[in-house]
């Protein structure tokens, strides 16, 4: 089948807010992320035709499936959407076979059964073909619900939530099933999800979606770790949100001054912030080395910053400390220590302990002031 | 036992019953998933043969059906006789005066089918048409079969309407329901006796295959 991108380009003001745009390539999974109520599954209806905004432009290759302005506006059935519905939507009367068969109308009566049966082999359903959708687990329903989508061998492959509705050990394992399923499949793939880590999981490609508006685009861990805008920051969770002030910038060094709190922490060169101006940072727990208490060593004089340990949780392979800097409590740097290193440092409340952030994890978010609150000290 | 009026209620029954099913899908479905302008009104006017009194709804018929109103008029200049007071004057009259009884059962069942399940059938291909035949009807059809058996029963009970719109005519517009009314007012307590009793286990048995029906669907969806 000829594999072909798709180009979305969607506006409206009512009833649900949308100013989106991206494209898929072929064989490329984009995840759609953003908070309930973002326009994220409305997107995805509008791809297959389920919804029609109020402008807008989609196309998959060379066919045009939606064009306002020229009053293009082809049917869901012409489209060849494949689509799993967050709660499947399987047909209940039908069988798992019968569910699948329903998506091969078009084909051969005589070829029909022996497609389903393939498709269902595919899905790790062999043996449970003749089961009704009540008589099958949620793990195995989403199977079928993905076997029915690819049975009209789709041009584009839209799956909203599929994970959401099953348990943590089926929905890993689903996962690392579309994983390897994808890697054969030669279309573009939209992925509607409020899960970061299943985006970062499983997509090329990310896009932050706030109020139907595309905010960012780029791949899961850059955008994770890298937030445009201080709302995209906050939309993936970004953990240590901060305030600072540009005191000079080093072009020969390659580096920019930035003062936080009392300390002068050396960043990337940021030429665009004007010297003198409150900006917004961030760095990742990552980015923040522990120093180790009972032998200091080299590489410790990259911005070291002290505090007290104001919360110190084990979680499994990692402890999540937040240090509040010179004992302030209103100065809160999270960190991640592995919990090994954690015990060998003997870490817990109260504790003094110094760390070291990176120069080349400092990131700078441009973002008008006032809108910047918690998250981090805002002096 | 009046053998011809039984046959009369029984053949105005199952025509209207059959003649209203397919306007109940059209309607119901179009109520169940359409979103248009007047749709509460519409809705109220479906439901209105449930509170109107009977002789109302038949005064209102008559009136339409006098020669001189339009409809009569034009089913005249067609057919040469008047609607009322004939068997075809009472199955339009049955017709409307069950409504209710064959539509918001049938609107119910299509409500009660997930829109994403209609969209899947689109996103698989299936026209609209193929998706009434292949999903829609096939997970609706209990709601179906209690508006065929509620529209059937109502019709053989129907007095009301039937006495204003058909009068008592033996052979053209006296069904058992006049007739028990007709013996009664001769002091024919036995023929009217069992003509009662006939009605009865009739709309027992008919009222009955509609519960069975709606229990037997619930199990099976679980």
């Amino acid at each position: 089948m000829a594999s072909a991108g798709l180009s979305v380009r969607l506006e409206q003001v009512h009833p649900i807010p949308l100013a989106a745009a991206f494209d898929v390539a072929p064989g490329e999974l984009l995840a759609l992320v953003g908070p309930s109520g973002s326009g994220k599954t409305t997107i995805l209806r509008a791809i297959a035709g389920l919804v029609h905004p109020a402008r807008g432009e989609v196309a998959c290759g060379s066919e045009e499936w939606l064009n306002t302005a020229r009053g293009v506006r082809v049917t869901p059935q012409a489209r060849h959407v494949g689509m799993v519905f967050q709660h499947y939507a399987l047909f209940p009367h039908l069988t798992a076979v019968g569910n699948v068969e329903a998506a091969l109308l078009d084909a051969p009566p005589a070829a029909r059964r022996a497609r389903a049966r393939e498709l269902l082999a595919m899905v790790h359903l062999g043996g449970l073909e003749d089961r009704v959708p009540r008589q099958l687990s949620g793990g195995q329903q989403q199977r079928v619900a993905l076997a029915r989508a690819l049975a009209r061998e789709p041009k584009v492959l839209l799956l909203d939530e599929p994970f959401s509705a099953v348990d943590q050990v089926t929905r890993r394992r689903l996962q690392r099933e579309l994983a390897v399923l994808r890697q054969r499949l030669a279309v573009p793939i939209v992925l509607v999800t409020h899960d970061l880590e299943e985006a970062g999981y499983l997509a090329d490609r990310m896009v932050v979606l706030s109020r139907g508006e595309t905010l960012q685009d780029g791949p899961p861990f850059e955008v994770m770790a890298k937030p445009r805008t201080v709302q995209v920051a906050r939309l993936v969770d970004f953990p240590n949100l901060l305030r600072g002030e540009v005191i000079a910038h080093e072009p020969g060094r390659d580096r920019t001054l930035l003062k936080w709190l009392d300390y002068t922490l050396e960043a990337p060169l940021a030429g665009s912030v004007t010297p003198g101006s409150r900006v917004a940072w961030g760095i990742l727990p990552a980015h923040c080395i522990l120093h180790r208490r009972d032998r200091p060593s080299r590489g410790e004089r990259e911005n070291p910053v002290s505090g007290v340990i104001g919360e110190y949780l084990p979680f499994g392979e990692n402890a999540a400390v937040t240090l509040w800097i010179d004992g302030r409590q209103d100065a809160e740097l999270r960190l991640s220590v592995p919990t090994h290193v954690a015990h060998r440092n003997g870490l817990a409340e109260g504790v003094a302990i110094r760390v070291s952030l990176l120069t080349e994890g400092i990131h700078f978010m441009p973002d008008a002031p006032e809108r910047l609150t918690g998250g981090g000290p805002a002096r | 036992m009046d053998w011809s009026a039984l046959r009369l209620s029984l053949a105005l029954a199952v025509i209207t019953a059959v003649v209203m099913l397919p306007v109940a899908v059209w309607v119901g479905r179009a109520l169940a998933w359409g979103r248009f302008r007047g749709k509460a009104a519409v809705e109220a006017l479906v439901a209105l043969p449930l509170v109107l009194p009977p002789t109302v709804l038949g005064y209102y018929l008559l009136v339409a059906f006098a020669p001189s109103s339009p409809l009569g008029q034009f089913y005249q200049s067609l057919v040469g006789t008047t609607l009322a007071f004939s068997f075809e004057g009472l199955v339009v009259a049955s017709l409307i005066a069950n409504v209710p009884f064959a539509i918001q059962p049938v609107q119910r069942g299509f409500e009660a089918i997930p829109s994403e399940v209609r969209e899947a059938a689109w996103l698989s291909g299936m026209s609209s048409w193929r998706a009434l035949w292949n999903i829609e009807l096939p997970l609706a059809w209990p709601a179906l079969l209690t508006a065929l058996v509620l529209t059937f029963a109502h019709t053989l009970g129907e007095f009301g309407v039937v006495l204003m719109v058909g009068g008592n005519i033996p052979d053209e517009t006296r069904t058992v329901a006049i007739a028990i009314y007709d013996r009664v007012q001769a002091f024919d307590d036995r023929a009217a006796g069992i003509m009662a009793a006939t009605l009865l286990a009739l709309s027992f048995a008919s009222i009955s295959v509609v519960y069975w029906v709606d229990r037997a669907a619930r199990r099976r969806r679980g």
